[in-house]
């Protein structure tokens, strides 16, 4: 499992530093990513959704957002 | 099966380019999103500091839109390549110090080398002749078209039809008796587009997608250029103007002080970087120094720290002053509203 930390950081730039570790993964491969601005429980999952990846868990303890992730094929959608 | 055309749509999250994507998705070609990131956008940010907004729905309005139409959305970080656009934009500002026309054409640039790297065909955008004052006008679409690059891979289904035929047109790949002939600042014919689509719930930004249109916000932005004697930024920079209310007493320095508790979450996230100061003796905020100043200066500060602190009617306010993760207490007199003149206000 790969780990990403995006505390402090405002959205969206959690979920641009998601989509940019997850191009260099492989599909099935995982991602934990640990974020404090509360609109990530809003963007990442949503970001998963029409880019076609899975949010396995999410938690928050101690005022951090913890998802984990695992990566989609990236071209299941293309023409 | 012939290959379906490809195109990527700017996504900002607003009504016209949700329409726009979906004209063009209907007629049969792949749409992407792409959304840029420039460190100005309304997005996110202040939602998330500032607990008054925190009721509202903390939504990302570009994400939204891609949902709602099923397409993948880029978000793409353009952060430090905008600097320029802002700085020293060759069209000039808008009504603030918003240089939209050289930022769409900034934008659809980066869409056109996107659609090269990522082998699509062309370009589309929400884009309507006269909605806006300054990017959106009959003489400034060819503009846009041109400097970026995209020339007539750049597709505006909105006002297509009031527009010569683009590549995706004469190729066939869109029906341009199925694009449109919107103009104006009307917003009536996206609202009836939008409902005879089914969407509902969309942001509809008022002045425009990023916070270069408000006068308040440029104007910290411009007294911060002054301050440094240079027209520079950092990202840190550009999001501390979104917080807390700021006050310049003096040329050297300036003092950032948190509104509420969810700026002051924010500014202690960047107590390490700055000299900052709070009332010990009674509540009050948070405030961050920026600047060089000496040690008149941080006594004038602590005095209007403790006006902003529930001690601003006591004699003495003890203020506790953090330098360089060394801490020191002054015991001072709150300023009055005499002493405090209307123009340190930026
Ligand atoms: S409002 Fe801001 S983001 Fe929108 S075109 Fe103007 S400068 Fe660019």
């Amino acid at each position: 499992m790969q780990s990403l930390n995006a505390r402090y950081l405002l959205c969206p730039l959690p979920v641009i530093r998601v989509q940019d570790r997850v191009k260099l993964m492989q599909q099935g491969e995982v991602l934990e990513v640990v974020c404090t601005d509360p609109g990530t429980v809003h963007d990442i999952p949503a970001w998963c959704r029409i880019n076609g990846h899975r949010v396995i868990e999410s938690k928050y303890v101690d005022e951090e957002y913890t998802f984990t992730l695992e990566v989609g094929s990236r071209f299941a959608d293309e023409p | 099966m012939p290959v379906k055309p490809k195109a990527v749509a700017l996504i900002s999250g607003g009504l016209d380019s949700m329409l726009a994507a979906r004209v063009v998705q209907q007629q049969g070609v792949h749409v992407e999103g792409i959304n840029f990131f420039t460190g100005f956008c309304v997005e996110g940010h202040t939602h998330a500091i500032r607990k008054r907004d925190q009721a509202r729905p903390k939504r990302n309005n570009a994400l939204w839109v891609a949902e709602q139409l099923g397409i993948k959305l880029h978000i793409i970080d353009i952060i430090e390549e905008y600097k320029k656009v802002v700085i020293n934009p060759k069209h000039g500002y808008g009504a603030n110090l918003n240089p939209c026309l050289d930022c769409k054409i900034f934008m659809v640039g980066k869409a056109r080398e996107w659609i090269a790297e990522n082998d699509f065909d062309f370009i589309v955008t929400g884009e309507v002749i006269g909605q806006r004052p300054m990017s959106q006008r009959k003489d400034t679409m060819p503009v846009v078209a041109r400097e970026s690059g995209a020339e007539d891979r750049l597709l505006r289904p909105l006002c297509a039809k009031n527009l010569p035929p683009t590549l995706p047109e004469r190729e066939g790949w869109v029906q341009r008796d199925q694009l449109f002939d919107f103009s104006g600042r009307s917003r009536k014919p996206q609202m009836a587009l939008a409902e005879q689509f089914g969407f509902e719930d969309y942001a509809q930004p008022a002045g425009g997608c990023c916070f270069l249109t408000d006068r308040n916000y440029s104007a910290k932005l411009q007294d911060l250029w002054q301050a440094r004697g240079t027209r520079d930024y950092e990202l840190d920079d550009i999001m501390l103007l979104k917080v807390g209310r700021h006050i310049r007493p003096r040329p050297n320095f300036k003092m950032i002080i948190a509104r509420e508790e969810g700026e002051t979450r924010f500014l202690q996230g960047y107590r390490k970087s700055f000299i900052h100061m709070h009332p010990v003796s009674h509540r009050g905020p948070l405030v961050l120094i920026d600047g060089t100043p000496d040690a008149d200066d941080l006594l004038l500060a602590a005095r209007l720290t403790a006006r902003y602190s529930q001690g601003r009617d006591a004699e003495r306010v003890e203020v506790s002053v953090v330098r360089n993760g060394v801490s020191e207490s002054l015991s001072v007199a709150p300023i009055s509203s005499q002493e405090m003149p209307d123009e340190w206000h930026i």
